[in-house]
């Protein structure tokens, strides 16, 4: 067989036939789309969703499973079972073998967007992505009790600057009809996007937090019990309680024995989970829908390579004078099967070409409405392997369906060529 | 294959007692000896159904004969594997049918050269490039340099006829087998065409066997057999 006489006849057979094919390879082009998206932003989820939080080695909450505390901890996502005692927090401090410790108490929200009360600490440890810490765009943490930092989201769609002052609500909904209208916080520094979803939260000092809710502890204000911001600075704010705590431990092989220990506390009934191991099993979980999402995509592209290949099959009965000449000058029954199962590849890799161009520009033009009204951060960047392989099997799909019409071909060829 | 002294001293067609059985028919087409020298044009006539695009499958190795002996160039095709008889259809052979003769998604110089590109006897028996031999093919043929270029559907049938006719004839091929390459040809076209067919392949050495149901060609030819009705 004759390689390059076959793979000129080839293309030049499909130029030929181009209005036809242009909408086969159309639905060929957007399947494979769809089927490198879904692996590309799953690829790029699952990056960011295990960049959300490091340099943490234990979270500590009230005794709950796991990926409820990773939940409400990290994502600020449903709410905490119970609080921890300000008592545990401070026994947490006092152990040796703890390096640091970031309170944090959550449970009201402004506009939407969870506040999180916490301290300076928090600035100080808290990490995400490879050991990245947190940075400022404008301005610097709280340092005052009615002082707030925001996350850079909040700050962008609500077009927050330095130094205005907002009013927290209470309680988690998006729309609160209860306000902490008697004390205002002013803001004093807004944070740089870190795509995880702490550009979706609000900072304030665990003070500020006790001082608004003086009057409240029935769970709304008392007239005459609540006191004014003033008044508020000069008492004592120190928590009862918080919400949850991030605990660095000073050296790494202790941190089981830690959280053995923290998991018996005869305190109060604590939970404390290795956050990487917990990431892990929340991906597990959603990866499960993923994984179910990347193989109906990959039957979308069984049934375009499908498509194809009928298209093929009908415009053969066209072909029939064209392959008797062929067959006429010397070309072999080989030449002719390589020449249709050549087409069907060509097609399948012209398709991934259009796919890689396509998505790059769906990645481009999409990537930062994403980012802005979903928080997932999709990146244009190099295909992985498995992205690779993904697509390497179109084509090679394409090359094996193609055997398809080849093969008829030539049972026709056996019963009619000649004269 | 066949070594270089055996074709050059073979007649370019021999065939004895050729029998032929359609698939699955009962009718068995019993053909007339041939002996034809190199060189030499013969014209085959006969009625529909006696066979004799049956009897050019044969002779090009696109058909199998049941029975009987067929030698061209001094091969014995029915000795010849599938894939050699392909081979050797392209190196010693060219062909013209009745219509529809050209790949439609090549121009008409690529489909003058396409012998050339699946035969390396074809390619090097032409002086300079196969392109070139195209041209010289086509010019000698009548058809103008504007219409090398074109679409081949462009083309009218007669001058699609003078392409295959040059396609056929490119690389000095031993024997051109055409049928009925005249029948959608006026009478003017048709003397024109195979004036310049005939005239050609006897410049270059080829046999030229015709098919036609219309015994008016014969003079044209060296020699001419009539193939009966079917019996």
């Amino acid at each position: 067989m004759n390689l390059p006489v076959t793979l000129s006849l080839a293309l030049a057979s499909l130029w030929h036939r181009r209005g036809v094919l242009a909408l086969v390879t159309l639905t060929l082009t957007l399947s494979v789309t769809l089927l490198l998206g879904v692996q590309y932003v799953r690829t790029e989820v699952r990056q960011a969703f295990s960049n959300t939080i490091s340099g943490t080695d234990l979270i500590v909450g009230a005794r709950s499973g796991q990926l409820n505390l990773l939940l409400y901890s990290v994502f600020h996502m449903g709410d905490a079972t119970n609080n921890i005692k300000w008592q545990s927090y401070q026994s947490l401090r006092k152990d040796p073998r703890i390096e640091w410790t970031v309170p944090i108490s959550l449970g009201d929200s402004y506009r939407g967007y969870r506040v999180v009360g916490t301290n300076e600490s928090y600035l100080d440890h808290f990490r995400y992505g490879d050991g990245h810490a947190l940075s400022f765009t404008k301005g610097h943490w709280f340092a005052d009790t009615f002082e707030v930092v925001l996350g850079a989201d909040v700050a962008r769609k609500l077009n927050h600057k330095v130094p205005e002052e907002i009013v927290l609500s209470h309680g988690t909904g998006r729309v609160s009809f209860m306000n902490h209208d008697a004390h205002p916080f002013r803001i004093s520094g807004i944070l740089k996007a870190t795509g995880t979803p702490v550009d979706q939260a609000v900072y304030v000092s665990l003070e500020g937090l006790e001082a608004i809710h003086i009057g409240w502890e029935s769970g709304v204000a008392i007239p005459g019990q609540t006191v004014s911001s003033e008044k508020a600075r000069a008492l004592e704010l120190t928590p009862k309680s918080i919400t949850a705590a991030l605990v660095g431990i000073e050296r790494k092989v202790m941190t089981f024995q830690v959280q053995r220990q923290i998991n018996q506390s005869d305190l109060e009934p604590l939970t404390a989970i290795l956050p990487g191991v917990a990431l892990n099993e929340l991906w597990r979980i959603l990866g499960q829908f993923e994984r179910t999402l990347l193989g109906i995509t990959g039957f979308v592209v069984v049934t375009s390579l499908i498509g194809l290949v009928a298209v093929l099959l009908a415009l053969q009965a066209q072909r029939r004078q064209e392959i008797n000449i062929l067959r006429a000058v010397g070309a072999s029954p080989r030449l002719i099967g390589s020449l249709y199962v050549l087409e069907c590849t060509l097609l399948a890799l012209v398709s991934c070409l259009l796919a890689l161009a396509l998505g790059a520009l769906l990645i481009t033009v999409l990537g930062p409405w994403l980012a802005e009204n979903y928080g997932v951060v999709v990146r244009l960047r190099l295909l992985d392997s498995t992205e690779w392989l993904i697509l390497a099997a179109v084509p090679v799909a394409g090359l094996l369906v193609g055997f398809l019409p080849a093969w008829r071909a030539n049972r026709k060829l056996a019963q009619t060529s000649g004269f | 294959m066949t070594d270089a002294a055996q074709v050059s001293s073979a007649p370019a067609i021999t065939t004895r007692d050729l029998t032929y059985r359609w698939p699955g028919a009962d009718l068995v087409i019993t053909y007339p000896d041939i002996t034809l020298a190199r060189g030499q044009h013969l014209f085959l006539q006969g009625p529909s159904g006696s066979g004799k695009s049956t009897l050019l499958s044969m002779l090009c190795g696109l058909a199998s004969a049941q029975a009987g002996k067929l030698v061209v160039m001094g091969e014995d095709l029915r000795a010849l594997s599938a894939g050699k008889r392909d081979q050797f259809r392209a190196d010693y052979l060219g062909v013209i049918f009745q219509q529809f003769n050209l790949v439609p998604y090549l121009n008409t110089t690529a489909n003058v050269t396409l012998p050339c590109r699946l035969s390396r006897r074809r390619r090097q028996r032409v002086t300079g490039s196969p392109e070139q031999e195209a041209s010289s093919l086509l010019k000698a043929l009548g058809l103008e340099p504007g219409d090398w270029q074109r679409p081949v559907t462009a083309l009218s049938v007669g001058q699609q006829q003078r392409v295959a006719a040059a396609r056929a004839l490119i690389g000095g091929p031993s024997v051109v087998l055409a049928d009925e390459p005249t029948s959608a040809l006026d009478t003017d076209n048709r003397d024109r065409f195979l004036e310049l067919l005939l005239g050609q392949a006897k410049a270059q050495g080829t046999s030229v066997i015709l098919v036609s149901h219309d015994p008016g060609l014969a003079n044209h030819f060296d020699a001419s057999i009539s193939l009966g009705a079917p019996s």
